[in-house]
């Protein structure tokens, strides 16, 4: 196997990725730096985010209400130090990437203009028409072709991370074109490889979102921090799952059930009047009102359709100016996938698996137990969003923490890196992994079958895991795993060909999945209390007592993870009630 | 939901086994709210697993998953199926090189792509303390239609200069200059004229717009090109009509 070394190695071109490779750039031009993805840089998924990026920056805004907005919105499971510092950084990264061209929608004035978005006390979220993740996204690719000092592998999957001694020595990849594995040896790695909402079957995200370097993380020993909260969007398309932005609450939309009645004034979120107002109705925060959904599905107010049960986003009263000027991408896909231009008739929307607030336990550098080892984005937990993230949050924290992680990857690199470790063992841990890989793609007689069992996985975690869980449905679903990673050790690879051999790679995004999904399971399973985005059916309260604590899964090569608890950071924001709608005043 | 069944041609080569490309045939039952690349992923999750091909947002953003489908460049993921005939022929991008089955090898774009500097350029780079650049809305309508080009590269694949010559920067890179070119924040146009104003192709556009046609985003990349040339060649008379201008 080829090696190929490089100062610091970026796995993931996304958002985070990205934003990591310039600051590494920026902050030492000399250090030499890989920045490897599975898919060019302009396709990963912050490509597809629409509504927009939040960060203080009019006079009727402060800090604090960002603050307390967030922590609140997180139930208090976000750690307030992580809290504080993005806040602050928050601005002026989104003032950075507008010097590097962002093109974000403006006032008459020329100031870049805010929107409001759920659970924000203020208006505070930047955006780029409907397309802000996009803008974001292509802004930030073309920005990173400034840098000679950033070479990138595009089209290289990353199959494990080499550590040893706990001390992280670079990735293995497989070269897609050519079937080739790599060793990427490096002085630090961060992965940045975004979300796994795919171990769902119904999900706003993208084939790439897997998982990878969850799994890859953990498996080295990394644990998985929060991985039981997973948030449902309220508005996906039926069958597609295709994301309407919140944005389109945020401009007026209003949310009905099949009587035409704004059931959201049900679930402490009202009175709907007056309307548009901030964080009340269906401008209250997104775990809420994808269980008040439930709840009216219960009660048999929602709509049958032939892909699920439904409410309606209604959009009409905006007219078709505005909706032209500040939702073109919403009406181009409703039109598209499901035959309804939002001007004449609402929109069907269900809730969808979204985003994933749990991930590779870090610290507030970005930094992970394993030395040298750093992960930002979705796919790392600070943690700032705790157990239910806040719209717009997200694209804003690629920004700060992928910049962050990157300067504190800069300096690791910069200082030699970790203590000096036997070359025979990096060789052998390296050559392990790359065993591993020819191993799957060589074996016969496996009686297995990866899109059956990858369907028998995410119909586990809906069953499961889903907007509401019990101790039951997640023993169940347990189980089940445990099952289906059993069963993975007999699937066989129909395609022999070393050339973008996409067998391959979805039978390694499958391992991901598995272990991911485990790790969800059984955190889940040990957490009896209900906490923003996490709700159990047998423990409804939340229980401060017990769970005001991160959960940490910790890999096993046999059985279930090992299930761990660490304190959450508490600075001045004591928990209390999440208070929305008209009990505010 | 009605169903109909398609018989789906799709072009396949693998470097490794296959002198020549071929196409197979799969018989496909679709629902009429699918898109070509439904039909696409049920083969790869239920026929053939050997089938090779990019998609990932399904949404029409990320860019992947462009195919030329029944002769025409489209995403896949934004093709209906219904609007097909019963046999729906796939094949790759034309103008780049296959690289196996529907995948083909998009490195000259990026390479076009990378020598147009297609990023802000300034004399002076501001610190975030001064705060953000006054932009009018009618400063960022004059650019923002280039900017959303998803590089999906179907211009390329309906390009005839293209194909004929493939030193030409192309529809998408070339747009994506003028998009900066025109930014108010921007003072980079100097800088991009030398790959932009003397490459050959764009002299030899012949404007048929087939770019536009088929661009999924409505970017006009022709008329980018149009704007180009006609803003290089008074660039080109100024010169010796006032050597002394800035440039
Ligand atoms: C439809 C949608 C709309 C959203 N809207 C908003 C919004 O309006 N505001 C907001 O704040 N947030 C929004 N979000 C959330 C936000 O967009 C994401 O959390 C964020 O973009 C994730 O960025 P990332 O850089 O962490 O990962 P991604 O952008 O997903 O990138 C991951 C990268 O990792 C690479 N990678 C993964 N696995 C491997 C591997 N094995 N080997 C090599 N490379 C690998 C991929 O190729 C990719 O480059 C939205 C999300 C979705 C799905
Ligand atoms: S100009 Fe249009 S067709 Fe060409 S790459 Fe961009 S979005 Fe695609
Ligand atoms: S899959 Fe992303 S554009 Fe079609």
């Amino acid at each position: 196997m080829e090696t190929l070394t490089s100062d610091v190695a970026i796995v993931g071109a996304g958002g985070a990725g990205l934003r990591a490779a310039i600051a590494l750039a920026e902050s030492n031009p000399g250090l030499r730096i890989a920045l490897i993805s599975k898919v060019y840089p302009m396709r990963s998924h912050t490509v597809a985010a629409e509504g927009g990026a939040a960060g203080v920056i009019k006079d009727n805004d402060s800090f604090d209400n960002h603050f307390n907005d967030t922590v609140a919105g997180g139930d208090w499971l976000c750690d307030q130090d992580a809290v504080e510092f993005f806040i602050h950084e928050a601005p002026k990264e989104l003032t950075r990437i507008e010097h590097w061209g962002c093109p974000w929608s403006r006032q008459a004035d020329g100031h870049v203009a805010v929107r409001p978005f759920g659970g924000m006390k203020v208006e505070r979220t930047w955006y780029a028409a409907d397309k802000t993740g996009f803008h974001l996204l292509h802004t930030l690719f073309q920005t990173t072709l400034k840098y000679p000092s950033i070479k990138r592998y595009d089209e290289y999957f990353s199959t494990d991370i080499v550590a040893v001694d706990d001390a992280c020595q670079g990735v293995v990849a497989l070269e897609m074109r050519t079937g080739q594995l790599r060793f990427f040896r490096a002085k630090a790695v961060i992965i940045a490889t975004g979300g796994a909402g795919r171990i769902f079957p119904f999900t706003t995200n993208g084939a790439i979102k897997t998982g990878d370097g969850m799994a890859m993380a953990y498996r080295i020993g990394v644990p998985l921090k929060d991985m039981e909260f997973v948030q449902y969007h309220p508005t996906g398309l039926p069958g597609t799952g295709i994301l309407i932005t919140e944005g389109s609450r945020g401009e007026g939309g209003i949310l009905v059930n099949k009587d035409g009645y704004r059931y959201l004034q049900d679930y402490d979120l009202g009175p709907p009047d007056p309307w548009p107002r901030k964080k009340a109705m269906e401008l209250g925060p997104r775990d809420r009102l994808s269980q008040a959904f439930w709840h009216e599905q219960q009660k048999g107010r929602t709509i049958k359709t032939d892909y699920g049960d439904v409410v309606h986003l209604d959009l009409r009263h905006l007219g078709e100016a505005k909706i032209n000027e500040r939702l073109p991408m919403v009406r181009e896909l409703s039109k598209s996938y499901v035959g309804i231009d939002p001007v004449d008739a609402p929109i069907p929307v269900r809730p969808v698996v979204h985003y994933t607030m749990g991930g590779i336990d870090t610290d507030i550098n970005g930094a992970t137990r394993v030395g040298g080892l750093f992960a930002a984005g979705e796919c790392a937990c600070v943690s700032i969003n705790g157990a239910n993230r806040l719209g717009s949050n997200s694209l804003t924290e690629l920004l700060v923490f992928g910049a962050r992680a990157g300067r504190a990857a800069a300096e690791y690199a910069a200082a030699g890196g970790g203590a000096a470790v036997s070359e025979a063992l990096v060789t052998e841990q390296a050559e392990a992994a790359e065993n591993r890989v020819l191993a799957l793609f060589r074996r016969t007689n496996g009686i297995e079958d990866i899109a059956a069992l990858r369907r028998e996985l995410t119909a586990t975690m809906e069953a499961g895991a889903g907007i509401y869980r019990s101790e039951g449905s997640l023993q169940e679903a347990c189980a089940k795993m445990a099952e289906i990673r059993q069963r993975y050790a007999s699937i066989e690879l129909r395609d022999k060909s070393n050339v973008f051999n996409t067998d391959l790679t979805e039978a390694l995004e499958l391992k991901s999945m598995i272990d991911v999904a485990s790790a969800l399971a059984v955190s889940a399973y040990h957490r009896t209390e209900s906490r923003g985005s996490h709700q159990r059916l047998d423990y409804t309260d939340r229980d401060d007592e017990k769970f005001l604590k991160h959960s940490l899964a910790t890999y096993a090569a046999q059985g279930e993870p090992r299930i761990d608890y660490c304190d959450v950071v508490i600075t001045r924001s004591k928990p209390g009630d999440r208070v929305y709608g008209g009990k505010q005043e | 939901m009605r169903e109909t069944i398609h018989q789906l041609e799709v072009l396949r080569y693998d470097p490794e086994t296959d002198t020549a490309p071929h196409f197979q045939t799969y018989a496909v039952t679709c629902q009429e709210d699918w898109v070509v690349l439904d039909a696409i992923n049920y083969v790869k999750e239920n026929l053939d697993r050997t089938l090779s091909y990019r998609w990932s947002c399904h949404m029409a953003v990320c860019g992947s998953c462009g195919m030329v489908v029944n002769g025409e460049p489209v995403l896949s993921c934004h093709a209906f199926v219904r609007d097909y005939p019963e046999k729906i022929r796939v094949e790759p991008l034309a103008n780049f090189p296959i690289e196996r089955d529907l995948v083909v090898a998009i490195d000259d774009f990026v390479e076009k792509l990378t020598s147009v500097k297609p990023y802000i350029i300034s004399a002076e780079e501001r610190p975030v303390e001064s705060g953000e650049n006054l932009q009018s809305p009618e400063q960022l309508a004059v650019f923002k239609q280039y900017a959303d080009c998803i590089n999906c590269l179907l211009c390329y694949s309906a390009c005839p200069q293209y194909a004929l010559n493939d030193s030409f920067i192309g529809p998408a890179a070339l747009a994506l200059a003028h998009r900066y070119n025109l930014d108010s924040r921007d003072e980079g146009r100097s800088a991009r004229a030398d790959v932009v104003a003397s490459n050959p192709g764009i002299w030899e556009c012949s404007f048929v717009g087939a770019c536009s046609e088929v661009c999924p985003k409505d970017v006009d990349p022709a008329a980018a090109i149009q704007q180009t040339k006609i803003a290089s060649t008074v660039d080109y008379f100024m010169r010796f009509l006032m050597p002394w201008r800035k440039q």
